[in-house]
């Protein structure tokens, strides 16, 4: 059953595509796992669909989320996405621990090839589908609302950057049932990923998706600067912004001079597989090297696109749950300063095997430590902001400090890869797979758990589980460490990554301890949503309508929780950092405004979800050489594009007496609830109302 | 502060986070930083091209192959056009006479066409000539730098087909305005990139 | 053959066993001068980084601990921010450990660049190395012998190997005696290493090349020069030809499950795969 089916409009499909084929041919236990995900897609997507229209949610769906400019429902897409695709490439990740686990001096029950997709995904949606998206998420939903805004600048190109985002991981998923991804990693070097050595639909999955979600990335990341710069409320100086504000402003710069090298990367290599032309070729001039540069260029700042917003919650956290305000203000912003333009300057240390000069690595070498300058003045100015506060050991001040601790581990092994010649031992091994996810898990991962925790009341108006929070927590620590410590070991011993099946029966006790921690971060992860199903059953006992769960300090908190669609009845103006704790110490923050005005906000619109699926088809066309399907996509998105800048009755108003109803309701619940102290934070009695003390 | 409390600013304040003017310059200030954007990747293309200028594999060589009149030419038509959008955008500023705002907007695009026009006959004639995208790392570098801003300009050219259907459509109006100060914007750049490629192909190209 | 087959195992089996078995596969069982520095240098930039490390890993649970809500003795002092002391000892001291540390960084990625030959008053053994599908040809254009998966080397001498690659980018690792370089088709690159001491050392591509990648794996085998010399006599004397079969061999994707051994290596076969590699493919 091979030989393409129907080329002329079904392209290079061909009945070996699908998993489910290829298992029957050859039942393996590796073929068969590959049959068994591609049917969970398959019957979730039926179940959803059935569902909905059970439910006949469809209209609800498509006028309240789908179409939506709201940044806060875009926000919560986001995170929506990101918990989807963790699920996934945390799954795929266990089986590989597993694997490696179980072949030593044996083949083990993943084939060569299925585990090469296995690291390939995993990476890739790690990236740029769960951790793009997440922190995306959270700075779509709390920046507006931080800097005293209704939206953000842009609303119908947030909107069509979440679906570009989305379609693309439709993609990745269409990709576990029509065909295979690709086996070269998610850093995609050729000439592997050349025709020549990988003629498969494989790379091309892999390139259409990074180029959907690059070019999403790109607009989002215009969107957040222009928002900062332009739109904060009356009063708020860049230094009286909150540090999560200040953070995502330095991520969105990155973005947008980030992400078009990647964009170049892939186009350039999307020209080599589809037009013959010879960028990374091995023939006619082709240079390999130059990859390794464009790909490098995009990927050491997206490391920081990462971590910035995480170390912007953190300050949040921390400074909240110590009832303090940040030590060190002006020094955190120079210092995300630093990191941010820093990290344009080190990108060679991705590649100091690839031969340059002792010079040339050098250099490199010695720039990669001074980012450690700025990031360590982060740590201890967090460390002195809780000295001499009251802590308080919530959930996301736990991820916080966890964070601290852990992640001054990965910098200590970062420093020591930043020597050319220790990396040089280290490069492609298992010690560099341990060293940057002991960046990414403590740093990131937790970072945007905490977050998510932190601003969930807000959003949804009633707190997260607190045990099923601790629980899931001490699952994301144990895990970690049980599975990524012994790599240090395995790669000081010389374990290259992305391997199969090993051969040394030392490494046996470590691989094991490694498996295991896979196991653990999956409890975690399903504590997570053990905890999301307890905290929905005990909303009501939870609510925190009043707005404040935590004697918040930013404009976030003076609102109510989930906040009204326009945020603030009336702009605030501010005078000072931390606005919303001082009016609450020197004044009155609940008093209603003089007045009130009708208030306009954008309409929905269906050209974010049209462009999303039309550049999903162009790129699921292009994938499989339907080339009429590729031309209908892109003629799609450009009718879609134009047709929309003839749109004209893009507002609605919601008139001063609704948005005085909506406002009394809400004061009203504050004058009924009861105020708490900071003891009473983490039980029933928290309504949403902090109380003052003396 | 109160957290609700109205500042009489003059300004419309009232159901927005920003006033119309606000607004406008927002507008503008995102479709820079799209241009930067874009910039970037040119620059990234010229730095492509500049790493593999010497991978000719024994075919065709910039020298052999580029022919200066026509880019000079082409250079000048794109000059003349920057120009011509240019006294669109005074027109469109100072409120002229919609025929003469429409006149310039025609001969940007005619020089706009003309430039697309030459440019293809290049690439054929490169093409006859046996320099064609397959056949070096070199040619690669070329075909995808040219042949890039080449379709920046077709986008252009549409842009301005539309921009001129919605101002009879819905006239002067701030949508409008908008958009066609950023396709100003586009233009010039596009003509700014062009400066370059001149410069930088086909210039340092037969100078070598 | 059998004769080096037993002496590898019996190598391999006299490895330390126990729990740092694993570690002693890697830099800490160094066997040359390169791998030695390169430990020598994680010794010095492990120490520094101690003190580096360690305050946050003492302060943090410290810090956090001592000012808990719960705690009414500890002070809490909800305005203060900021200290022009403590911000000198935030900054000053990291930025002075960075600059001693970039000092360090500068000299030891000098003297361990793996393009620097390694003074000997011995004349070093070169080597053309060529990876491939998945399998290390060794080339010794001197010697006129050559071989798949293992590399022979006298103990004591520098070897100076150059490589290629006759397929993609991949990348040469033995942990034992230096750090890794890169191996790419159309390209050469080199590694200079050398071994102190007899024994049997791992190496490895690291660069993943495709289903068979687990497998590319080979010995490097030091040996005292006597045994060299007789090792290369006795490859010499009985190992077949390395005609256009068995050249057409080593580009089939395969892993022989044993090294091979060739004699007469065709005059510059080194350089005719760096240029056959960068032949238009059909």
């Amino acid at each position: 059953m091979t030989g393409a089916v129907w080329p002329a409009v079904l392209g290079r499909f061909d009945w070996s595509s699908l998993p489910f084929v290829r298992a029957w041919q050859d039942p393996t236990v590796s073929e068969i796992i590959g049959a068994g995900a591609a049917a969970i897609v398959v019957f979730a997507a039926i179940g959803v669909v059935a569902l909905i229209t059970r439910y006949r949610r469809w209209g609800y769906l498509w006028r309240e989320w789908f179409t939506s400019l709201d940044h806060k429902k875009i926000g919560i897409m986001y995170i929506v996405l990101a918990f989807v695709m963790l699920s996934r490439a945390l799954v795929e990740a266990v089986l590989m621990r597993l694997q490696q686990a179980a072949a030593i001096n044996t083949p083990g029950f993943l084939s060569p090839d299925h585990f090469a997709q296995l690291f390939s995904t995993h990476g890739s949606i790690m990236i740029f589908f769960m951790a793009m998206p997440f922190l995306t998420g959270l700075i779509n939903y709390v920046m507006p609302l931080q800097i005293g805004s209704r939206d953000v600048a842009f609303p119908l190109l947030n909107s069509i950057s979440l679906w570009l985002t989305g379609g693309a991981a439709g993609l990745m998923m269409v990709s576990l049932v029509i065909g295979r991804f690709s086996t070269g990693g998610w850093s995609g070097y050729p000439p592997y990923t050349e025709l020549a050595f990988s003629p498969d639909v494989g790379p091309d999955y892999w390139i259409w998706a990074l180029t959907l979600g690059s070019i999403g990335s790109t607009l989002t990341g215009l969107n957040f600067a222009v928002t900062i710069y332009k739109m904060r409320c009356p009063g708020m100086d860049l230094m009286r912004m909150p540090l999560f504000v200040w953070t995502s402003l330095c991520a969105s710069i990155l973005m947008i001079f980030a992400m078009p090298p990647l964009t170049v990367a892939t186009a350039l290599l999307a020209l080599d597989r589809y037009l013959g032309f010879h960028f990374f070729t091995n023939d006619l001039g082709g240079d390999m090297m130059n990859y390794a540069n464009l790909f490098w260029l995009f990927g050491h700042p997206e490391v920081y696109i990462l971590i910035l917003p995480a170390f912007g919650v953190y300050s949040e956290v921390v400074s909240t749950f110590s009832s303090k305000g940040l030590y060190g203000y002006t020094s955190l912003v120079w210092a995300t300063m630093a990191i941010a333009v820093l990290s344009f300057t080190v990108w060679v240390h991705h590649f100091f095997t690839m031969g340059q000069s002792a010079d040339i690595n050098a250099v490199f070498g010695i720039a990669t430590m001074a980012i450690g300058v700025p990031t360590g003045v982060k740590i201890y100015d967090w460390v002195w902001t809780m000295f001499r506060g009251e802590v308080r050991f919530t959930v996301p001040m736990l991820y916080a400090l966890a964070f601290m601790m852990t992640f001054v581990l990965g910098g200590f092994t970062g420093i020591l890869l930043a020597f050319p010649p220790l990396d040089y031992l280290a490069h492609n091994t298992l010690f560099l797979v341990a060293h940057f996810h002991n960046m990414l898990i403590p740093g990131l991962l937790y970072g945007m758990l905490a977050g998510y925790h932190y601003w969930f009341p807000k959003a949804f108006g009633f707190r997260l589980d607190e045990k099923w929070g601790r629980i899931a927590f001490g699952c994301w620590v144990v895990g970690f460490y049980l599975a990524f410590m012994p790599l240090y070991v395995l790669g000081a011993a010389g374990v290259a990554r992305r391997t199969q099946e090993v051969f040394e029966p030392a490494f046996r006790p470590w691989l094991y301890v490694a498996g295991l921690g896979a196991l653990v971060l999956l409890c975690a992860l399903a504590s997570l949503f053990v905890q999301l199903w307890v905290s929905i059953k005990r909303r009501d006992a939870n609510r925190v309508t009043a707005g404040d769960p935590w004697d918040g300090r930013g404009l976030e908190w003076s609102i109510s929780a989930p906040p009204p669609e326009y945020n603030f009845a009336s702009i605030p103006r501010v005078s000072r950092r931390d606005p919303f704790y001082d009016v609450k110490r020197t004044g009155d923050p609940y008093a209603p405004p003089a007045a009130y005005q009708d208030i306009r906000l954008p309409k929905g619109s269906m050209a974010g979800p049209v462009i999303g699926l039309a550049g999903a088809t162009t790129a699921f066309g292009l994938v499989w050489h339907m080339w009429w399907l590729a031309i209908l996509g892109l003629l799609a998105v450009i009718v879609a594009v134009i047709a929309r800048s003839f749109a004209r009755d893009v507002e609605k108003v919601i008139d001063a007496a609704e948005v005085e109803r909506t406002e009394a309701a809400w004061l009203s619940a504050v004058a009924a609830a009861t105020p708490i102290l900071r003891e009473g934070e983490m039980s029933c009695a928290n309504q949403g109302l902090a109380e003052i003390p003396a | 502060m109160s957290a609700g409390e109205v500042i009489p600013t003059g300004l419309d304040l009232g159901g927005a986070s920003q006033s119309a003017p606000e607004r406008a310059a927002t507008g503008v200030q995102g479709f820079w930083v799209f241009l930067m954007s874009d910039a970037v990747i040119f620059a990234l293309l010229f730095a492509t091209y500049g790493v593999m200028l010497s991978r000719t594999a024994g075919g065709p060589t910039p020298a052999a192959v580029y022919k200066i009149g026509p880019a000079f030419i082409e250079t000048l038509i794109l000059l003349t056009s920057s120009f011509t959008f240019g006294m669109a955008s005074v027109t469109l500023n100072d409120a002229g006479p919609r025929r003469r705002l429409f006149g310039w907007m025609s001969v940007t695009l005619l020089l706009g066409a003309a430039f697309l026009g030459m440019e293809l006959r290049d690439f054929g004639a490169m093409f006859s000539a046996g320099a064609y995208p397959t056949r070096s790392g070199y040619l690669s570098a070329f075909f995808a730098l040219v042949p890039l801003h080449g379709l920046h300009v077709l986008v252009g050219a549409v842009w301005m087909v539309v921009m001129m259907v919605q101002l009879r459509v819905f006239g002067r109006d701030a949508q409008v305005m908008l958009n066609i100060r950023r396709l100003a914007l586009f233009w010039h750049f596009l003509d700014i990139v062009w400066i370059a490629i001149f410069s930088v192909v086909y210039l340092q190209g037969l100078i070598r | 053959m059998i004769r080096w087959r037993r002496r590898i195992i019996v190598a391999a089996l006299t490895s330390p066993l126990g729990g740092c078995a694993a570690l002693k596969l890697g830099v800490v069982g160094h066997a040359g001068p390169i791998a030695a520095g390169q430990w020598h240098l994680y010794e010095i930039v492990g120490a520094v980084l101690v003190f580096v490390a360690g305050p946050v890993l003492l302060l943090t649970p410290l810090i956090a601990w001592h000012y808990r809500l719960s705690n009414r003795h500890a002070a809490f002092r909800p305005d203060w921010n900021f200290s022009w002391p403590l911000e000198g000892l935030i900054w000053i001291p990291p930025i002075g450990i960075v600059i001693g540390l970039a000092v360090v960084l500068w000299h030891y990625t000098h003297t361990l660049d793996p393009y620097r030959p390694i003074a000997s008053p011995l004349p070093a053994l070169e080597i053309e190395a060529v990876a491939l599908d998945w399998k290390w040809l060794f080339v010794y254009p001197d010697q006129h012998i050559a071989t798949i998966n293992q590399l022979a080397i006298p103990v004591g001498r520098p070897v100076h190997v150059r490589l290629t690659s006759g397929t993609v980018m991949q990348s040469m690792l033995i942990p034992q005696l230096a750090g890794q370089i890169y191996a790419m088709p159309g390209m050469t690159t080199q590694l200079n290493l050398a071994a102190s001491q007899p024994g049997v050392y791992r190496g490895e591509n690291t660069q993943f090349n495709g289903p068979g990648f687990q497998n590319e794996k080979f010995d490097v085998v030091a040996m005292p020069a006597a045994d060299y010399q007789r090792w290369l006599a006795h490859v010499g004397g009985t190992a077949p030809a390395l005609d256009a079969a068995a050249y057409a061999q080593l580009f089939q994707k395969s892993s022989p499950p044993q090294p091979l051994f060739y004699t007469s290596p065709p005059p510059g076969l080194f350089q005719h795969i760096i240029a056959k590699v960068q032949e238009p493919t059909p």
